[in-house]
């Protein structure tokens, strides 16, 4: 028996080698750099001057300020529209405005906001919402006399609201499928029949009864978003203030500078951000157990009578606004990749044109082919490893170590500029540095989780007696997986492909600091034409980010359809 | 107290009856079946009277209870309890939350109300197992929790939909003695909703045998 174990211990260790590893050499260097030692630099002794250094940076408490304000208000909101969006589906919530008539529909249209990524999600936003946004044409001249745009900060403002509101918006349809996917767990219709038969009204017990059932299904991905709220570099760079800037970018910018002795602050910056999400994720981990307590008190208290009625209405407001903004920012991209002239109040361009889509697909831009090729080999490889890791695990007794789940979802659970540029500190060293093999290996790292995430329930859920089936009948257990796991779960394998396309064509930071810089992507490209003046080119590499992994979702989403239809004739 | 049903019945969307119209009295303290095939729609009279069927359904007839009609009221004014097939105890609560969940807001302070709660578990046979979580309990231990809990609502009636059928024998006598008792000393109209003529014969008050509706009435 104890033989048995060693291809799961040989798994183990691989997986520790290639994401234990790196995460921890990292943050080492990080840790290293932040205390004076940075051998390149000729610094070998320790010393606290970075410390001393980036507290001297002026606005630092602000950018904490920011970046604790937006990461949490971001989170909290995202999560209280998703878990009430749930109960929409579930029919306890009431009406919700336009998405009624959408309901059936849900699961497709929450897909392009899922899909695209944050920097596209926030560029479309900043076109939507900025002072020359799409909205403030809509209202202009007739109902706010402007004939130039406000001189209003709606984007970048000081509170980081904007920034709040993108995050809200691009996680929202994530933790909204996540709720939805967890929930077919439990019998909600039953337990909510019981409850209300109890006298229970329909909030109250979904409140008191479901969502404590459902959090601890949904912890992992709720901290993967606070994580990324409070961590992100591509959206604070699009919607964040600039001076100060979140905790996060003032890192990059340190990272980024000219004089490379800021490279020692730089590394302060990132190891503080590192401790920041720490306490963050203990913060709010206490936080719910301090609410559930709370339910837990009124659950004995019996209380049947709903309260909180405004935020009833606040959640049935915000869900159709959060959820319309999104697509809009979708559309207003497409619109602004073949606008020709579309001078301000106009509501719509006044020409067109698509000279920029004919210039893309004629010239075929390295960063269309980088993103192209980073996304299909990490993706790849990423559903390659899952299967592989499902499969021992099957074969080699059922017991899941919890620990490497953790382990997976560890580089998620980092902010990335905290080690990433340690990473590529010690990439240098080993002589290797700024190709395209090690960009897809560092996307590798932020790829394999999502695709394990999506993977590992409809593995798990595939009935067994299919397999003891086949096997009676002599398939050897290599035809079980390639004949029977693997066309059973087509549709799930297809997704969790879309989902690793969707995540590495999203990346930033892996591609910028991995790549040194050499290496373009569609999502360099687009965050660094962001600031610039032509709002037509960035709408086309927006949008084009937007599209591949959304082409990929469809491919995944009718290949297996074409499939059955082809069967049935 | 008493539940009556005149004209009863179901409709689906497609306006296709369920199962022919039901006439049934039950008085308090009564236990009345309904039998009949599987698939032939029990579970959603006992839905519709409840009031927990989806919106593709709508009913027909009237619903009395207690003098009042109900037909068409919300699940959580009806004051009608529903045991299903699964105790479903609520696996994040410990066995006396569970009761706690079910006991009216009104009824008196932290110390009455628990109180309370361990007096049911004593009548459950179930001392010190305030503190236990369901998932360490036996079936027919979980059944008694939530019948208790459906009690400790107060309930002006009760639906049964097979609450017996993953019993083994000896435990579905003894369970249904006890439920029945229950209902007996609360002075509660029962509707139970069984294929077992044994249930039947236990129950010993009036009988429904539910037939399938004709397709396209109406």
């Amino acid at each position: 028996m104890l033989t048995s174990h060693w291809p799961k211990l040989l798994m183990l260790i691989a997986l520790g080698m290639s994401i234990l590893l790196p995460v921890v050499v990292g943050l080492g260097e990080a840790l290293r750099a932040a205390f004076g030692i940075l051998p390149a630099l000729g610094r070998h002794s320790f010393s606290v001057d970075a410390w001393q250094q980036l507290w001297q940076l002026p606005g630092l408490i602000s950018s904490l300020r920011l970046t604790l304000f937006s990461g949490f208000a971001a989170t909290i909101m995202a999560l209280a529209l998703a878990i009430f969006g749930s109960s929409w589906v579930y029919n306890i919530s009431p009406k919700l405005f336009f998405l009624d008539k959408l309901k059936p529909l849900m699961q497709f249209i929450m897909v392009p906001v899922l899909a695209a990524p944050h920097a596209a999600i926030a560029i479309g936003l900043a076109f939507l919402i900025a002072p020359s946004g799409w909205l403030a044409r809509w209202l202009s001249p007739w109902l706010t006399n402007w004939t130039l745009p406000p001189d209003w900060a709606t984007v970048q403002d000081l509170w980081g609201l904007s920034l709040t509101l993108g995050l809200v918006i691009k996680e929202l349809p994530f933790l909204w499928l996540v709720c939805l996917v967890a929930l077919k767990q439990i019998n909600v219709s039953k337990q909510m029949s019981l409850a209300q038969s109890m006298g229970y009204s329909h909030s109250l017990a979904w409140r008191k009864i479901i969502i404590p059932q459902l959090y601890p299904l949904i912890r992992l991905p709720v901290m993967v978003v606070l994580v990324y709220a409070l961590s992100t570099v591509d959206m604070a760079q699009i919607l964040g203030p600039n001076n100060p800037p979140t905790l996060a970018l003032v890192a990059l910018r340190l990272y980024t500078d000219a004089n490379v002795q800021m490279l020692l602050p730089a590394s302060a910056a990132a190891i503080s951000l590192a401790m920041l999400m720490v306490m963050s994720i203990l913060l709010w981990e206490m936080s719910v157990r301090g609410l559930m307590l709370v339910n837990k008190v009124s659950i004995r208290s019996g209380e049947r009578a709903s309260k909180w009625t405004l935020l009833g209405t606040i959640l049935t407001t915000a869900l159709p606004i959060s959820f319309l903004l999104g697509l809009l920012s979708l559309l207003v991209l497409a619109i602004w990749s073949i606008t020709w002239r579309w001078s301000f109040p106009e509501a719509w361009p006044t020409s067109w044109s698509f000279d920029y889509w004919l210039q893309l697909l004629t010239e075929w831009p390295l960063a269309l082919k980088h993103s192209l090729i980073t996304a299909l080999m990490s993706s790849g490889l990423a559903l390659m490893l899952t299967v592989i890791w499902l499969e021992v695990q099957d074969r080699f007794g059922g017991h899941v170590y919890r620990a490497t789940l953790w382990l997976i979802y560890l580089p998620l659970l980092v902010p990335q500029i905290a080690f990433l540029y340690g990473l590529k500190v010690s990439f240098l060293r080993l002589g290797l540095s700024g190709g395209i093999g090690t960009v897809i290996w560092a996307h590798l790292l932020f790829v394999f989780p999502y695709v394990m995430l999506s993977l590992v329930d409809s593995w798990r859920a595939l009935d067994q007696r299919y397999l003891s089936v086949a096997a009676s009948l002599g398939s050897s257990s290599w035809t079980c997986l390639w004949r029977i796991k693997l066309r059973l779960l087509l549709r799930p394998l297809l997704i969790a492909w879309a989902i690793g396309m969707a995540v590495s064509i999203s990346q930033y930071l892996p591609t910028l600091l991995i790549g040194a810089g050499r290496v373009e992507s569609l999502t360099t490209e687009a965050v660094s034409l962001a600031s610039g003046a032509d709002r037509r080119l960035v709408g086309v590499y927006g949008l084009l980010q937007a599209l591949v992994p959304l082409l990929a979702y469809s491919f995944a989403l009718l290949l297996p359809r074409w499939f059955a239809l082809k069967h049935m004739k | 107290m008493s539940l009556e049903l005149s004209k009863f019945s179901v409709i689906s969307h497609q306006g296709h009856t369920i199962f022919t119209p039901v006439d049934l009295v039950i008085a308090k303290g009564e236990v009345a079946c309904v039998m009949g095939p599987s698939g032939v729609g029990k579970s959603t009279l006992l839905n519709a009277i409840g009031g927990h069927l989806g919106s593709d359904f709508r009913v027909a007839g009237k619903l009395v209870l207690n003098a009042q009609e109900v037909t068409h009221m919300r699940v959580a004014e009806r004051h009608i309890g529903i045991l299903f097939q699964d105790p479903l105890l609520f696996p994040h609560l410990t066995v006396g939350d569970n009761l706690a969940f079910g006991l009216k807001a009104k009824v008196g302070d932290a110390k009455q109300r628990r109180i309370l709660v361990e007096q049911a578990l004593d009548q459950a046979q179930l001392t010190d197992f305030y503190h236990r979580h369901p998932q360490t309990l036996s079936g027919g231990q979980q059944s008694r929790v939530a019948l208790m809990r459906a009690l400790l609502a107060q309930p002006q009636a009760l639906l049964l939909d097979e609450p017996f059928s993953k019993l083994d024998l000896d435990l579905r006598h003894t369970m249904r003695e006890f439920l029945f008792d229950q209902a007996r000393l609360r002075l509660i109209p029962v509707l139970l909703a069984t294929h077992e003529p044994a249930d039947a014969h236990a129950a010993n008050g009036p009988l429904v045998i539910l037939k399938p509706g004709s397709s396209h009435a109406l």
